[in-house]
């Protein structure tokens, strides 16, 4: 083994240069979006900026402190901190506080924090360490059933929270099992099981009234449609045995699917889901009520125009029409103060980290390593996927900070050891036999 | 899986991606569609309106006769309404929900995002009292207006009132928005563009909750209000004052002009009413009151709208004219013939001094024959027609028949008979002097207002010309400035008027003068009686006067309807008028009692 180096010669200091320029950027909006004349100091504690940089500042202690780890701590300790994290997870439910509707808080005097937070951390090791062993063959139904089971089981907790944010958070830990083998026809079948529920909540809207006393349902165009292709496909393959059977019951499976849509929208979510979702897809328009966030947001970040209103010039942010503007809306600030010019570094910043997060997990020797750099770089997309995307009108809304940027220590800190830790194991690669 | 390395291509593609959706969209939203920077303005601006303070407009020492007072429009903005406690509101605002619900809904069918009034100019007090609470309910907030005071509560017919602009304001002037008070009589409405001033507009930041946050942009797209220009009037508040406090009871109207300037120093028409009655949102209420239940119509303005004959009066003018055509002199005597025309008994006139004095009738009826009859033509017919055009041009050049160019609306120009005139009631050849003879003596066709009998007075104490009456002076402010007004001759040479003037010094000094009641100790006061026959009722008396003689300070016009003879009570009225502007005092104060005391009004209903 080779003598050691000084650690910080082998850190990749593009992430670490990309997460200051965030945090910072991020803090500016913080305080712009929480500005008003009375509390201009910079670190005023009684202000939710001031309360940032302090976080800010152990953030960065606690970057330093993972970086001084030993990088096997984190192999090592995988399990343990899945473990932990579960425990939380199933503690939180019976002793923590409901914040906002969901059971997923522990308030321990004037600090709070979300065990979700751990669990993707934990869940990220975990699933890591489990896929990086060498005698196991990702084939093998057994591994996608425990790889899945490791995922499932905090998104299983913490729906019952319930924190729709987070579960979607494990769910892009799939990019992972993809990568490791998992077959694009699974990502496939999502994407068009998504597409058919669109599209079943559109032809439910539709009821063409031909005469008085006929009335052609949405559904019916739909059957139709589907039966034309069922015939086609029939005629071209009918030559070949048993294709009728095949063709017969995944004809039934997506008339039963198209059918269901409506019995699950309707009685498995949640009205202001529902709402959330007919306010996105445009069946619907509520500015004053479902739809009064994303209403109130697009109006902030599209009057920012070109190149924004400039810095503590917002009025929309500032003067509290955009909701939750610190903390999950605070792309709202960046949007209206910046413009298009600052959303647009904002976005290529993301992308950028990401890519690189990508990039450098291919260069590992290590499995483990790459394994979790595309888990870490699977959570930042999804946060970065939603939070965007809700606030200008293309996803959903759902509770979920945007990395980096959001007002909150916990999600801070959280952020910050999962790059850090990417960045400490990326720093041992040359170290590391395979 | 050497293949699989590949996927990092997918899973980056992928992310590159959504970054790539996300800027076109950002594109889309920020640069490309521009509704929503409306959007963000509509909110988080509040555009108020500032409202410009109308003019003050001053009597001729300096004294207001009209100001303002403070209001609060309560503005709704439907859209930032919240959930509010309607009831505790209607309380405060001291109204049912009914009106609540009837006024949120007219706001809301108005517009969403922008204010209108809610409750329409609460005074100072009241608004205080809501302005405590108003943090309770967003999407009220107040709005300063003012609104005119009239602090002695006289001159209503001169100072006219202002109201909200209407549709057709609206359509007409396009520096009108809905909501502006605009002048709708009197000198509001002659000088609406002098006294409005120009409407300011304040740019705030409001937070989500409609509390302001301060000026947008420190103020840049503010314009300041600009006040509307104050003016200085003719008008004497104190005789004014007085004026319509001898007229309390009596129909009629009071008109005087300084001779020298045109200035018209009172202008009263009784019965009139307070002004601070049209002022607000009691104004349509009040008015339905005085124009529907009020059977003396207080809003009529006599001074210029009545139209009377003008009686004795008129054969001043037909004296002046009689000298300028040659047609007598001042030593014409002519016998008083009662076969011509009814007359009083008197001596015959032997001169024309006291044919004015006596007012003999057929005296007057002789005149005016030769002033019709001149024998410019053989035919009798033509030669009348030819006399009367003569004649109606002369009567003209007095500002008879004329509108005067009085700086108030609605003036009326009265009527004075033209050859045209008669053809239409008669056929063309078809009249002649017989026809017309009782123009001699102010009777018949002819229609004056008094403004114009004022203005008459004006010219005699002038000796033969008289400036266009008005009733403001200038523009007051840093900067005094004075309006030019046009001088008019009568056409008639200043030495024809000295035994006019000196005959009506008779009328009120002589012995045997119609007019003794209007003696004042130590002025020389030049007057002539008249009586306008009432078709309807009882004549009216009327009176006009000036004084000093010599030097005159002011010129007088007073019809008191439905009181008979001119100089029972015009005459004691128009000098109290003068003793008191001339003397500041009143010497004989049981002359001034007995008007004081006379209720005409309550009498004529008895009759």
């Amino acid at each position: 083994m080779r003598t050691r180096q000084n650690i910080f010669q082998e850190i990749d200091w593009v992430m670490v240069a990309t997460f200051l320029v965030m945090i910072i950027f991020g803090w500016m909006s913080i305080y712009a979006a929480t500005f008003d004349e009375a509390h201009r100091d910079f670190f005023d504690m009684s202000q939710n900026h001031g309360k940032q940089a302090m976080w800010m500042g152990f953030a960065i202690i606690i970057a330093t402190a993972i970086l001084l780890l030993d990088h096997r701590f984190f192999e090592t300790f995988g399990y343990i901190i899945y473990g932990f994290a579960m425990l939380l997870l199933v503690a939180v439910l019976f002793l923590g506080s409901e914040i906002k509707g969901a059971q997923s808080w522990f308030v321990i005097g004037s600090f709070s924090f979300q065990p979700s937070e751990i669990a993707k951390y934990g869940t990220a090791l975990a699933l890591s360490k489990y896929l990086s062993d060498n005698a196991l063959k990702f084939d093998k139904l057994q591994t996608k059933i425990v790889s899945f089971a490791i995922i499932l089981a905090p998104a299983v907790l913490i729906t019952l929270q319930p924190d729709v944010g987070s579960t979607l958070v494990f769910a892009a830990l799939t990019i992972v099992l993809y990568r490791q083998g998992l077959s694009p026809l699974f990502f496939n079948l999502g994407f068009a099981a998504i597409v058919l529920f669109v599209l079943a909540l559109y032809l439910k809207q539709v009821n063409i009234e031909v005469s008085e006393n006929w009335i052609i349902q949405g559904s019916t165009f739909f059957l139709i449609g589907l039966s034309l292709i069922a015939l086609l496909v029939y005629i071209n393959l009918r030559k070949k045995r048993g294709s009728a059977f095949v063709i017969g019951s995944t004809y039934a499976a997506l008339v039963g699917y198209y059918f269901s849509v409506d019995y699950v929208f309707d009685n498995l979510l949640k009205l202001h889901h529902q709402n959330r979702i007919n306010e996105l897809l445009g069946i619907v328009s509520d500015p004053l009520g479902a739809g009064y966030n994303v209403h109130q947001s697009m109006i902030a970040i599209g009057s920012g125009g070109f190149s924004g209103k400039g810095f503590l010039q917002g009025t929309q942010t500032k003067f509290h029409f955009v909701p939750e503007q610190s903390t999950d809306f605070i792309f709202c600030t960046v949007g209206e103060e910046w413009g298009f010019l600052g959303s647009f570094i904002l976005v290529s910043l993301f992308v950028f980290l990401m890519g690189r997060i990508i990039w450098v997990a291919e260069k590992q020797r290590s499995d483990f390593t790459r394994l979790y750099g595309y888990s870490l770089a699977s959570i930042l997309f999804i946060h970065f996927f939603i939070n965007i995307g809700m606030t200008i009108g293309l996803a959903p809304v759902i509770g979920i900070p945007l990395p980096f940027f959001s007002y909150g220590g916990s999600s801070l800190w959280s952020f910050t050891i999962l790059l850090f830790t990417f960045i400490k194991l990326d720093s041992e690669r040359k170290f590391v036999l395979r | 899986m050497n293949n699989l390395v590949y996927r990092k291509i997918t899973v980056i593609g992928a992310f590159v991606i959504v970054g790539l959706v996300f800027i076109a969209r950002l594109f889309y939203i920020q640069v490309l569609d521009e509704s929503y920077v409306s959007s963000a303005d509509n909110q988080a601006l509040r555009y108020v309106t500032k409202y410009p303070a109308r003019g003050i407009i001053y009597d001729r020492n300096h004294e207001i006769l009209v100001l303002n007072q403070a209001a609060y429009d309560l503005m709704i903005v439907p859209r930032q309404v919240g959930k509010i406690d309607t009831e505790a509101f209607c309380v405060l605002l001291d109204i049912t929900k009914a009106e609540f619900i009837k006024n949120y809904e007219s706001a809301k069918n108005y517009s969403q995002y922008r204010s209108s009034i809610f409750k329409k100019q609460m005074t100072a007090d009241e608004y205080s009292r809501v302005a405590e609470r108003l943090y309770q309910y967003p999407g009220f907030y107040g709005q300063k207006r003012s609104l005119r005071i009239y602090p002695d509560s006289i001159a209503a017919h001169v100072l006219g009132y202002i109201g909200e602009v209407n549709q057709a304001n609206l359509d007409n002037d396009t520096f009108y928005r809905s909501g502006d008070f605009i002048g709708i009589s009197g000198l509001e409405k002659q000088y609406e563009k002098e006294l409005r001033g120009g409407r300011g507009r304040e740019v705030l930041m409001v937070d989500v909750h409609n509390t302001v946050q301060g000026q947008f942009e420190n103020g840049r797209f503010d314009i300041e209000a600009k006040a509307g220009q104050n003016l200085t009037s003719t008008i004497d508040i104190q005789m004014q004052k007085y004026g319509e406090q001898l007229m309390v009871n009596k129909k009629g109207s009071i008109v005087a002009i300084e001779p020298r300037t045109g200035e018209v120093l009172a202008l009263v028409s009784s019965p009139s009413y307070d002004p601070n009655l049209l002022v607000g949102v009691k104004r349509a209420k009040n008015y339905k009151l005085l124009a529907e239940n009020d059977s003396l119509d207080p809003l009529f303005n006599r001074a210029l709208m009545a139209k009377y004959p003008p009686g004795s009066i008129f054969k001043i003018v037909q004296s002046l004219i009689g000298l300028d055509l040659g047609v007598i002199n001042e030593n014409t005597g002519i016998i008083c013939n009662k076969a011509l025309v009814g007359c009083h008994n008197h001596p015959s006139a032997s001169n024309l001094r006291e044919a004015i004095q006596m007012s003999c009738n057929p005296y007057y009826h002789q005149v005016f024959k030769r002033i019709i009859n001149q024998g410019k033509s053989k035919n009798y017919f033509e030669d009348s027609a030819i006399g009367l055009a003569i004649w109606n041009n002369k009567v003209r050049a007095f500002g008879l028949g004329e509108r005067l160019g009085l700086d108030l609306p609605s003036l009326k120009s009265g009527g004075v008979p033209d050859v045209a005139f008669y053809d239409r009631i008669y056929g063309t050849r078809r009249w002649a002097f017989s026809t017309i003879y009782s123009l001699s003596i102010g009777q018949g066709e002819l229609e004056v207002v008094p403004l114009q009998m004022a203005n008459l007075t004006a010219i005699i104490a002038n000796r033969g010309y008289y400036i266009t009456p008005h009733l403001i002076k200038g523009l007051t402010g840093t900067v005094d400035s004075n309006f030019i007004w046009d001088r008019h001759d009568s056409g008639i040479d200043s030495a024809f008027y000295t035994p006019i003037v000196d005959a009506m010094n008779w009328v009120v000094e002589k012995p045997g003068g119609t007019a003794r009641k209007a003696r004042i100790d130590g002025i020389k006061v030049c007057g002539k009686t008249g009586t306008a026959e009432n078709p309807h009722g009882k004549d009216h008396s009327v009176f006009i006067a000036f004084a000093p003689m010599n030097d005159p300070k002011i010129a007088i016009a007073v019809y008191v309807e439905n009181s008979g003879f001119g100089g029972d009570w015009a005459a004691p009225i128009a000098s109290l008028i003068i003793e008191r502007y001339l003397t500041g005092k009143i010497s004989d104060s049981l002359k001034e009692e007995r008007i004081l005391n006379a209720d005409l009004i309550s009498q004529e209903n008895e009759d």
